[in-house]
């Protein structure tokens, strides 16, 4: 996670440089891929687009870039209404999935091609391909073919194609989907940088969690055509809205239910199998089943035969079924209020009691770590 | 460690040697593999026609028939009538080869060099007295263009075993009594006529098929599976008619009383019936048609392999569709083109039948004159020849294709 904290309210601060307004988008005129988006689009800000495969990023960025027109709604670039602005018009720089480098052309050509075709004399092209290349750090490469650059290189080069021509609106999707794993982390720094450097906005769709909560200033969580949250990646891990972008970002312990009654910030829950515990309501009332979420490392052991008394604290009787050691951390499966699938995360470090398979623990967590939603 | 190392050079004739055996067993494997076809293709098809071709270069008939005259000949130097130990080379000669019944090979070839050569060889074999003093004496008695310096450099030109005579020929060109090349008389110069019509028809219908092609190479390319299979149907359908089917089908179409006059008459476009058969219309016609699968077929197989994302990629970049078309899709079909209009071009040269059937006698191509001289007037030399520049024309072509784009960039669709 990134070590800025949060900025509060951004749309107060920020300009917004791009909107979407009531957008709408099908294909086959029955299933909406896109449902009634409304979206402000800050100037300078990296803003992710994540969610499941299908659930209409790539459609958004593609409207964005005039690919594909909305099939009702209003989209908006600096106070214009893009409506009919074709793609080459509109001053969007694109990074494609799979680069989408032109083959017959030298990596200069390439990083030239928005330059030319917007008739930049020709001195002043040679200068700019020249800085674009130092920028992505593949100075001495111009004269290669892009079959002759590694992926990580190449993806470079699109980056730089999609810089050059200074688009005050950057759009990628999935940029780092055919790198390894190495290679995406490296480039995701490379990425930021670019951004902070440049001082341009971007629109980046991954459906990669760990890269949305390492990249962006804000997360947009898509799913089935719909924003469900968005938000600083702190505040759509810490305060999910909903079932659906808590158990999408990060890991949790599902556990259902009923709740009993609530009072004031907690609500009583029982559990299943009837054990009663203190949770957090999101959006559910008295009397609603309910899936409270939990994240695997805000639970603590504790020994059974030493009481703790905080009356926020849940306590509950849980069972070792697995250890697994994972040097920065340990991992449990234990069972716990009749589910027998219970993550745990512990931190490295000596504790009290050892964890071993088999051991009969109580599971501490607190109620404000609980959050109880509507089942999805 | 330098022991290490000096171990390892003393391994590296080992290691090369090693390397060496491995790749020539791989080597004969392939061999092995290839073999096969190999020798089925210099058995039926190399062998044929390197023994057809060859025809162009090779002139036989002189020499085996009049063999003392042509060695009698080997020594003149052209300047003046030969000695007479020539013409009494000539008497013998033609004493045995009107005996042995070969005369007429001889002077059938020695008739294509000057006219009236056949009829001089056997009016003096037939009228030589028994008994001769002076053979240079009797032979121009019997008929003065015997004094003539171009009879006898006639024979030497055709004295062969090998030689340029046909392949001139068929340049309009011929060698004088010096042994210059000059142009051919005016009523011989036919070929270099015919062989310039058969390429600009070529050229002509590799044009229009490019033309016409290239866009429904485009649209298969890019249309959903389904009904990119459909189309391709259509654009192979004329694959599973027979070519003289579909020539034949056009006249039909394009005869006086064909469709496409009784159309146009009876719409009232027009009032007389349109000449459109048996003239280069028609040519281009029925040669687009039939050579039109070979264009698109390359294309389409390039233009599938041009990703669609390259387009957006350069609109997104700030190209308007046309310099999208110019500079990213053209550039990148450039393969396939090559490929399609190498195809037809090189078919095109070849065609007879269709332009036989379709064509007036201004329409011919250089194939018909092939066929003309293989079967009506066996004239192997002449149609070896024309051959022979036919093939040539093909292989620079290829060779330049080569060059300019390269064999390996056109992937089977
Ligand atoms: N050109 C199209 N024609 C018809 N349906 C389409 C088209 N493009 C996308 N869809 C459908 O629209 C829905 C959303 O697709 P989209 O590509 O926007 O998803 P995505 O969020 O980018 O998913 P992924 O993470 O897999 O890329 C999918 O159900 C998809 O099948
Ligand atoms: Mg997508």
């Amino acid at each position: 996670m990134r070590m800025t904290p949060p900025e509060p309210d951004m749309s107060k601060l920020r300009h917004v440089l791009a909107q979407l307004r009531g957008v709408r988008k099908t294909y086959d005129g029955e299933t909406l891929v896109v449902k009634d988006l409304d979206l402000d689009i800050f100037d300078g800000e990296f803003l992710t687009l994540l969610g499941p495969s299908g659930s209409g990023k790539t459609t958004t960025l593609m409207m964005l870039a005039g690919f594909e027109t909305p099939t009702a709604g209003q989209i908006m670039l600096a106070g214009r209404d893009l409506a009919r602005v074709p793609p080459h018009r509109r001053d969007i720089g694109v990074v494609f999935q799979n680069y989408a480098l032109f083959p017959h052309m030298t990596v200069a050509e390439n990083i030239a091609f928005p330059l030319s075709v917007r008739g930049v004399p020709r001195s002043d092209i040679a200068v700019r391909v020249a800085r674009a290349l130092d920028t992505v750090r593949l100075s001495g490469f111009g004269e290669r073919r892009p079959a002759q650059l590694s992926g990580g290189q190449q993806q470079r080069v699109a980056l730089a194609r999609a810089l050059v021509f200074e688009p005050k609106l950057v759009l990628m999707d999935e940029p780092l989907g055919a790198l390894d794993k190495q290679l995406r982390e490296e480039m995701q720094l490379e990425i930021r940088r670019l951004h902070e450097r440049l001082g341009i906005t971007i629109v980046y769709v991954t459906h990669d969690q760990a890269e949305a909560l390492t990249m962006s200033d804000r997360i947009a969580v898509f799913h089935r055509g719909v924003i469900q949250q968005i938000d600083t990646p702190a505040a759509v891990y810490e305060q999910p809205r909903n079932a659906f972008v808590a158990s999408f970002i990060g890991e949790s312990n599902r556990l259902a239910g009923v709740v009993e009654a609530i009072d004031g910030a907690h609500c009583r829950v029982r559990l299943d199998d009837g054990t009663p515990i203190l949770a957090r309501p999101i959006d559910v009332g008295t009397g609603d089943a309910t899936s409270v979420l939990l994240r695997p490392e805000r639970i603590t052991l504790a020994d059974p035969s030493d009481p703790d008394g905080s009356s926020a604290r849940n306590r509950l009787a849980a069972e070792i079924r697995e250890v697994i050691y994972l040097g920065d951390h340990t991992r449990l499966r234990v069972s716990l209020a009749g589910r027998h699938d219970c993550a745990i995360k512990l931190p490295a470090g000596r504790r009290n009691p050892v964890p071993l398979p088999g051991m009969r623990v109580e599971a501490v967590f607190e109620a404000a770590d609980c959050l109880a939603f509507r089942p999805e | 460690m330098i022991q290490a190392a000096t171990v390892e050079t003393t391994e590296i004739p080992a290691l090369k040697r090693l390397l060496r055996r491995s790749q020539r067993r791989q080597q004969v494997t392939a061999i092995a593999l290839v073999a096969p076809l190999l020798v089925f293709l210099l058995l039926t098809y190399i062998g044929p026609i390197g023994a057809l071709l060859s025809r162009g270069i090779l002139d036989p008939e002189v020499p085996s028939v009049l063999p003392r005259t042509t060695a009698a000949l080997a020594t003149w130097d052209g300047r003046e009538l030969p000695p007479e130990v020539a013409f009494a080379a000539l008497v013998a000669d033609m004493r045995e080869a009107r005996s042995a019944g070969t005369l007429a090979a001889a002077a059938t070839r020695l008739n294509y060099d000057i006219n009236g050569f056949r009829s001089l060889m056997f009016s003096t074999a037939r009228r030589l007295p028994a008994e001769i003093d002076s053979a240079r004496d009797t032979l121009i008695g019997i008929d003065p263009k015997w004094g003539e310096r171009e009879t006898w450099a006639a024979i030497r030109r055709a004295s062969g075993p090998v030689g340029d005579f046909y392949l001139l020929a068929a340049l309009d060109l011929r060698r004088d009594a010096d042994g210059n090349i000059v142009a051919a008389p005016e009523d011989q110069a036919i070929f270099i006529d015919v062989i310039a019509r058969t390429f600009l028809i070529s050229g002509v219908v590799t044009a229009l098929c490019l033309v016409l092609g290239y866009p429904v190479a485009y649209v298969l390319a890019t249309l959903p599976a389904r009904s990119a299979g459909l189309l391709m149907i259509f654009v192979l359908l004329p694959f599973w008619t027979s070519l003289l089917v579909r020539t034949a089908a056009w006249v039909v179409v394009l005869q006086r009383e064909g469709i496409v006059n009784s159309l146009l008459l009876g719409i009232g476009i027009i009032e007389q019936p349109l000449e459109m058969i048996f003239n280069r219309f028609a040519v281009y016609v029925a040669m687009t048609h039939i050579l039109l699968p070979f264009m698109i077929l390359p294309l389409y197989s390039v233009m599938k392999g041009i990703p669609a994302v390259h387009l957006r990629a350069a609109a997104s970049l700030g190209a308007p569709p046309f310099t999208v078309f110019r500079r990213v899709y053209l550039p990148q079909t450039l393969p396939g083109i090559g490929a399609g209009c190498l195809l037809v071009f090189i078919q095109a040269l070849g065609y007879y039948i269709t332009p036989a059937l379709v064509g007036g006698a201004e329409d011919q191509m250089i194939s018909y004159l092939i066929a003309f001289y293989a079967s009506r007037t066996i004239n192997w030399g002449m149609a070896a020849a024309l051959s022979i520049l036919l093939l040539a024309a093909t292989l620079v072509l290829c060779a330049v294709y080569g060059r300019l784009v390269g064999f390996g960039r056109v992937r089977p669709g």
